[in-house]
């Protein structure tokens, strides 16, 4: 199912292993909605469910961050709980995270600019930041794993095939572990918009996908990093599966101009906080862990 | 080996969550190690398949969602090996990750988690997908150990569909088969903590 195989687009072959179950007819159909709206009419979609979302909870629902349940983003409609998630205590297990450390990920996977005998196309950049819980702690020694498309948009994968060009000095994924005060610093390159299938004239605005472990299993993130200024904002269904403004803005990587390094990349900062259980949380004994 | 844990109370949250977004379609080549889902090596003693498909409301099979398990080992204790993403093929490193197949399917190599704290042994897991906005979180519970799933807490508040859908079945051949749905009449019961 998983097993490594050769990538088998001949030319277009690299370096890095694409793993995909090759001789299975590729799902492309499903990634275009059936209906292709305008971007108007997705807009005013978007408004008017943050609007109902704002409502439900002013009555006093528990929304959850992102809106599990949010029809502009069309690939959702059946791929939503359509019960409420059930509220319990987490049990021992869920309080701790797989122990990740410096044997899992090579130094150089947290180079994106380095994975191939040439330099990348685009604009060097580094995003560096710190992953915290609910109380400001850090999460240290914990995987963070990032993904992207390339300065053109494209995406180093079968199924994204719009014509923009692969970059054969860019794969787009890398990993590394925090040090122990909860930072990690990725080199990559920016990425462009691209084109997607929700609706007529649909472009994600330039993100770069963040996976992030937590201390406990319960606080494990998938989440997107934007950049600051991005027109597209109020075009995209999948930002704004986050239906609060402020919540949204917790997405944005800061430009930092004192983290550029002169004639060489541009500097942003994006900090992650992982959700805690709410009530109580459970601390190893001094001198454990 | 795990020491005591001592449970306290840190008062109020002082910073906001970062919110979750979709996995998106072209998590693949991100997401993917040499043996994500070999949790321990295949066919080696103690070693089951646990596997399944992952549906949406209408019935048919997720092509392009993860699947990830975290689990305590045989004994109950909470691993704490180094190696997930570097497999070494003898450390129980407790977790693992899927990618579902063109059929929606999902599949580990791992071992049977043992009862931990006198608890029900279940594998905690988390599924992301593309038109999944955030992540959910569920368990899968194993179907033995009927003393320990009558006692347990989430279980014991839920009717009988719902508990069906978070306990796994145990094949003939001593493997483990779960489905996961993310919609519909046989919808998985999702956790919020």
């Amino acid at each position: 199912m998983t097993a490594t195989q050769p990538d088998p687009r001949g030319e277009e072959a690299f370096s890095s292993s694409v793993v995909l179950e090759q001789n299975a007819a590729a799902p492309e159909s499903l990634l275009a909605s059936p209906d292709q709206l305008t971007q108007n009419e997705i807009t005013q979609e978007i408004v008017d469910y943050h609007a109902a979302a704002a409502r439900r909870e002013a009555a006093g629902e528990r929304l959850n961050r992102s809106l599990h349940d949010f029809p502009p983003y069309r690939s959702s409609l059946l791929r939503h709980p359509t019960k409420n998630p059930k509220l319990v205590d987490p049990e021992t297990i869920e309080l701790w995270s797989p122990a990740f450390g410096q044997r899992d990920v090579a130094a150089i996977e947290s180079d994106l600019t380095l994975q191939h005998i040439g330099e990348p196309q685009g604009e060097r950049m580094t995003v560096q930041g710190r992953v915290l819980d609910s109380w400001g702690r850090p999460v240290a020694n914990q995987l963070v794993e990032i993904w992207q498309a390339n300065a053109a948009g494209r995406y180093i994968h079968q199924r994204d095939q719009h014509p923009a060009p692969l970059d054969p000095n860019f794969t787009g994924a890398g990993r590394t572990v925090t040090d122990d005060d909860g930072f990690y610093k990725f080199t990559t390159i920016k990425p462009g918009a691209y084109p997607w299938k929700n609706h007529v004239n649909a472009w994600r605005p330039a993100h770069i996908h963040f996976s992030i472990f937590g201390s406990g299993f319960t606080q494990r993130l998938v989440t997107q990093m934007y950049f600051p200024g991005d027109p597209l904002f109020p075009l995209d269904p999948i930002y704004n599966t986050i239906w609060r403004q402020q919540d949204r803005d917790r997405l944005i990587g800061l430009y930092d101009h004192d983290l550029s390094v002169p004639e060489f990349s541009m500097g942003y900062r994006f900090d992650i906080v992982v959700d805690g259980p709410d009530a109580t949380w459970f601390e190893p004994e001094e001198g454990e862990h | 080996m795990v020491g005591t844990r001592t449970a306290r109370d840190l008062g109020d949250k002082t910073h906001e969550p970062t919110g979750g977004q979709t996995v998106g379609p072209f998590f693949a080549f991100g997401l993917d190690y040499p043996k994500k889902h070999e949790v321990v090596f295949p066919h080696s003693p103690g070693a089951i398949i646990l596997g399944g498909t992952v549906f949406d409301g209408a019935g048919a099979p997720i092509p392009d969602a993860v699947v990830e398990i975290w689990s305590a080992d045989e004994n109950g204790e909470i691993p704490r090996a180094h190696g997930a993403f570097r497999r070494d093929d003898h450390s129980f490193t407790g977790f693992g990750r899927a990618a579902t197949t063109d059929v929606g399917r999902y599949e580990f190599w791992t071992r049977n988690p043992g009862p931990l704290d006198g608890g029900a042994p279940f594998y905690s897991v988390v599924v992301f997908a593309r038109g999944l906005p955030d992540k959910l979180v569920t368990r899968i519970y194993l179907p033995e150990h009927d003393d320990l799933l009558a006692a347990d807490a989430l279980l014991s508040s839920l009717d009988d569909d719902e508990r069906a859908t978070l306990i796994a079945t145990r094949l003939p051949n001593g493997h483990l088969h779960h489905d996961i749905h993310l919609q519909g009449e046989k919808e998985t019961v999702f956790l919020a903590f």
